[in-house]
Parts: C-alpha cells; structure tokens; sequence
C-alpha cells in the first residue's frame, strides 16, 4: 500500500515508539539508560534513540517512500524507570537483523552508537547490554580457540592459568626484557604478557623482543618440563604490520599472540583472530581504553557490551578487571559479564547487570583475565570470584618480590595451588584465606616472603559505576 | 641499592603441572582430590608414563576410564595397582568433564624415577 509524501518534521514516537511490539527472536536488543534533556517526554527521547541509531534522521524525506520503512526501523518497545534515579530510564530497542552485515561487530558498533551519542535532545546515554539473537552469531566467529582448546595446547587443567605482565613496561632493551620473561616463567608462571605499551619502539624494536622472548619461553619450557607461553603484541600501526608480527611469532613457535581490541579496533581485531583460527594460535585480548568509554555511569557503553562484542570479534582470553585490585569494577558486575564470556547460556539476572538473556549457542568460551594490582593475599577472594576458566596475572606482586621474579612467580604458584587444592576438599576458602596461606608458607620460603612484603597493601575505595539496584 | 645478603637463590625446579609446587600429598588429602572429582560428576581417569614422556599429549591409560565409578575407594585402589604395575611411572588421576570435553582436573599421584 503506497504513502503519500508529507514534507515537515513529525514526532519520532510516532513512529518508533511502539509499545505493543513482541520482539523476535531474530531481533537485535538493546538497552538504553537515557537521560534526556529537560522537559521532553521519555517516550520521544527513546523514540529519538532508536530512530537515530536505525533509519531515522530529523526531517522526513521522500526517498524513505523508496524502500519499507516498517520493515527496517529499529523500533523502543519498552521503557523502565532507572532503581533510584529520577532523571534517567531505561529504553529497549529492538532492531531487524537486516540492519547489520553479517559477522561485523564494526557494523553493529556504528549503528547503534554512532551518531545517536551526540544527541541534543539528550543529555546523557548510555549503552548498557546487547541481546544479540542467535541468527546474528552464527555468522561471527568468534573465539579462534576458546577455554577447551586453550587448555588442552597448554596442557593446564583443574586450575587458574597464572600470568603476568613484564615490567617496567617501557624501555627495556629485547634482551633483558627475555630475561624478565625468563625468570618468570622458569619459577612458575604459565604464560607471560607484553605489557599493552609495548609495541615497536625505538628502544625495543617488536623482532628484537620477539626473538629472546622465544629463546626464553623455549628455556623455561625445557628446564621446568611444563608448557609455556608469552603473549607477544601484535598490536601494530597498520593491518599489514599487525600480520607480519603474527606470521613471525608463528614462525618462531610460540603458542600465543596478542591484540589490543578496543585502540586497535574491532576490524583489525576480527581479521587478527580469523588468522589466529586458520593458524593454529592463541589470542590474548588487551582492552585498553575501556575506561573512558565504560566508566561513566550514565553516557558510555558498558563493558558487558565490549565484553560480548570482543566475544564474537575473536579472542582467547579478555580482561576483566580483578574487583580486588587497583582498577574499578565491582563483584556482581564482573560476575554478570564473565558470564557472557564463558558460558553457552546467560539468563536475565539485574542483580549482575544483565538485562536479557542471551544464548550463546556453540561459540567457544573466552577466558577471564583479571591483572592489576593483585597480591598473593588476593589469591583465595581471586579463585572464589573467578573460577577455574581464568588467568590471574600479577605484576608487580610477580616482580616486586624481595628476591626477584622468579621467587615471586613460585611464591604466587604456591598460593594458588594451595588454594585450589583447598577448594577441592571443601574448604570456604574466602573465609579460611589466612590459615591456607600461612599454611602454604610453611613450605615455600618465597611465599613467606612475599606475604609479609604485601601484609598492607589494600585497593579500598569505593566503586563509580553502580549497579542501578536497591 | 646495596646488595642485601637476605636475598635467596632460587633454583628452577622440574614440575608436572597442577599440584607441582605444593608438598606431596597424604593419603587422606588424595582422597579429598579424588572425592572432589566425583562430586563434580566427572569421571575418574588414571594415566601413566615414563618420565622421559611426561610431555607427551597422551600418557597411557590403566584400563579404561572408570565411567560412572561413584566409590572412592574403587579409584585409589585402582590408582595403587597402576603404581605397583609402574613403580618407575608417573601416575596421574584425571577427572573427565564429559560437559565441558575437556579435564575438569589432573594431577600427578605418584612421581615415576
């Protein structure tokens, strides 16, 4: 049935807001914290919402007569109030698969908080979750390895993965720099990191280090006779570079390679795990960045977004935040999205955060990174909140051992072996975390040392980004 | 900074994986590990080889995985046999997470020479 062309301005909740819609499953979902300006109604905020972030722009204009608008625009079916906030509310959107290519985080990404974002009818808004439908993942690919794979190339099982980044972060030369590599990992770490700086600067150029880092991982390999890994950077200026640097890491043997997904971008990121999936390597995900975009409570793009997003980008292992360390993030959130990491199905559950539920099929599990600022004391409260399916990565609490590195990797491989044996035999390990440590201790000098050195050194300050729940 | 003569020399040391840097365990705490690995519904597995193949993907099973082996006392019976069979052997217990296709947990047991 033809329209006829009405020129002018209309509302936008005439046409995009819509109450009555029963999404489908094959929509794409969103949630919205909007806040908008004085004195518009929210029904015409989150109307503008999803007209600006799907076929919308301000004016009608004739050429939408050309094409089928109803089957297109993304549409808000519901609107919340915000626990506690009197300002803001909650909009859900959904949106038709068609508005998406396929397999393209980048494409979605530019939807659904391109423009809208700058918004003057609002004042602030916030990106908070994404149900991304079943028909939209299967044609992602996701995770080039995933927790299984992971586990069984590195041989770890029963436990965390222990990890940590190589300091100081700038200006070692590459072969002191695998030296630190080295010391780590003879004492007992599984894998080590590039700290997310390190790229190819002039006091280290990206070969140099590549070279000693795998003549050190070798080394440590064959001395210890467990399997071991580095993550080397790939992170790189151009596409072409970051492929050359991974081609190399591939051509030394190493198991793992690494990529900033968020500075890097979501296509470079989506090409690099597609390499690592038909390459046979694993693929360590920094997300520097996040901060500025996840932290504010009300305009952003939470990390459970990024967090989903990276999952179907590609990636082997994510950072997470640590919720005991020295970097934000509270209990139940990071909960809430290390889920969505892991598991094959997460229900709606706003106590994590979660605002849909969200299958994730068969897409391979990504494993839980949580790095900065933790000690050998954290360990108990690190297991307890992270799980097996992790790597806990400790950097200064790795180097800053009274003895060196290599003391300081065996004094946290003791802790974190004396916690999990703990575990199994059913102790609350939380609770008990004093008695298993000193325990421990009675048979590791390192550990010993190392808990005394970190006796009082806490991260205690309140979190900025709340749970919106009372 | 001055040398301080408190620092300690520390010496790498070979390990099998999981459990490699705690003490060896009793009896009573292996059983602990064991019942652990029934309680997740996983099912035990025992493995064996010969230190120069500790690094091999596959060591070689004793028998057949206990499918659906619910009494403790069946697996470290079973576990004793494979040392006594293998006294030189590294012996390790597994728990295989059907769910996940992969091993839920796996430790050495008894160190091979």
């Amino acid at each position: 049935m033809s329209k006829k062309y009405d020129a002018g301005v209309k509302e936008y909740r005439d046409t995009y807001w819509t109450p009555d819609y029963v999404p489908l499953d094959t929509d794409l979902l969103a949630c919205f914290k909007c806040t908008g300006q004085e004195g518009v109604p929210r029904e015409e905020v989150a109307a503008a919402v999803a007209a600006e972030s799907s076929t919308g722009t301000w004016s009608t204009v004739w050429s939408e007569l050309l094409t089928d608008l109803e089957f297109y625009k993304g549409r808000c079916y519901r609107i919340e109030d915000v626990p506690g906030d009197k300002e803001s509310f909650y909009a859900f959107i959904a949106y038709p698969l068609d508005l998406f290519e396929e397999g393209s985080i980048t494409n979605v990404l530019t939807s659904l908080v391109g423009n809208v974002f700058g918004f003057k009818a609002l004042r602030h808004l916030r990106l908070e979750d994404i149900r991304f439908p079943m028909a939209f993942i299967k044609t992602c690919g996701g995770p080039p390895n995933g927790i299984v794979v992971e586990r069984d190339r590195l041989n770890k099982y029963g436990r965390p993965l222990l990890g940590c980044t190589i300091k100081p972060k700038l200006g070692l030369s590459g072969k002191n720099y695998g030296r630190v590599v080295y010391e780590c990992l003879r004492g007992g770490l599984d894998l080590t990191k590039d700290d997310e700086n390190i790229n190819s600067q002039p006091f280290q150029r990206w070969r140099e280090r590549f070279e000693f880092v795998a003549e050190a991982v070798k080394l440590a390999q064959q001395e210890t006779g467990e399997v071991k890994g580095h993550y080397l950077n790939c992170t790189a200026t151009t596409p072409e570079e970051m492929y050359e640097r991974a081609e190399f890491a591939k051509e030394l043997d190493m198991p793992i390679i690494m990529h900033d997904y968020i500075t890097g971008g979501f296509t470079a990121n989506t090409g690099l795990a597609n390499w690592c999936r038909k390459n046979g390597m694993l693929l360590h995900i920094h997300r520097a960045m996040h901060a500025v975009i996840d932290r504010h409570p009300k305009h952003g793009i939470h990390f459970r977004v990024l967090a989903k997003c990276l999952r179907l980008s590609g990636g082997d292992q994510l950072h997470t935040g640590t919720v005991v360390g020295k970097l934000e993030g509270d209990r139940q959130t990071t909960l809430g999205y290390i889920d969505n990491l892991r598991e094959s199905f997460v229900p709606e559950d706003r106590t994590r955060g979660n605002f849909f539920d969200q299958d994730w099929g068969s897409m391979p599990g990504v494993f839980a990174v949580a790095s900065g600022g933790i000690h050998v004391w954290h360990m108990p409260a690190l297991l307890a909140i992270f799980g097996d399916d992790s790597c806990l990565q400790f950097g200064g609490g790795t180097h800053g051992h009274p003895w060196g590195s290599a003391a300081g990797a065996a004094a946290n491989r003791v802790a974190l072996e004396a916690c999990v044996k703990a575990r199994n035999a059913g102790r609350e390990i939380e609770k008990e975390s004093r008695d298993i440590l000193m325990e421990a201790a009675k048979h590791s000098p390192e550990l010993a040392i190392a808990l005394e050195t970190w006796k009082e050194i806490k991260f205690e300050f309140d979190t900025v980004d709340k749970l919106d729940v009372q | 900074m001055p040398f301080q003569s408190t620092v300690g020399d520390y010496q790498t040391v070979a390990t099998l994986e999981t459990f490699g840097f705690l003490p060896p365990m009793s009896q009573d705490e292996i059983y602990d590990q064991i019942a652990y690995i029934i309680a997740q519904g996983w099912s035990p597995v025992i493995e064996h080889v010969h230190p120069s193949g500790s690094m091999q993907s596959y060591w070689s099973y004793w028998k057949l995985p206990f499918f659906g082996e619910k009494d403790l006392n069946v697996v470290v019976n079973e576990l004793e046999a494979c040392h006594r069979a293998y006294p030189d052997h590294h012996v390790r217990m597994v728990g295989y997470d059907a769910y996940t296709q992969s091993q839920g947990t796996a430790f050495v047991v008894f160190q091979g020479r």
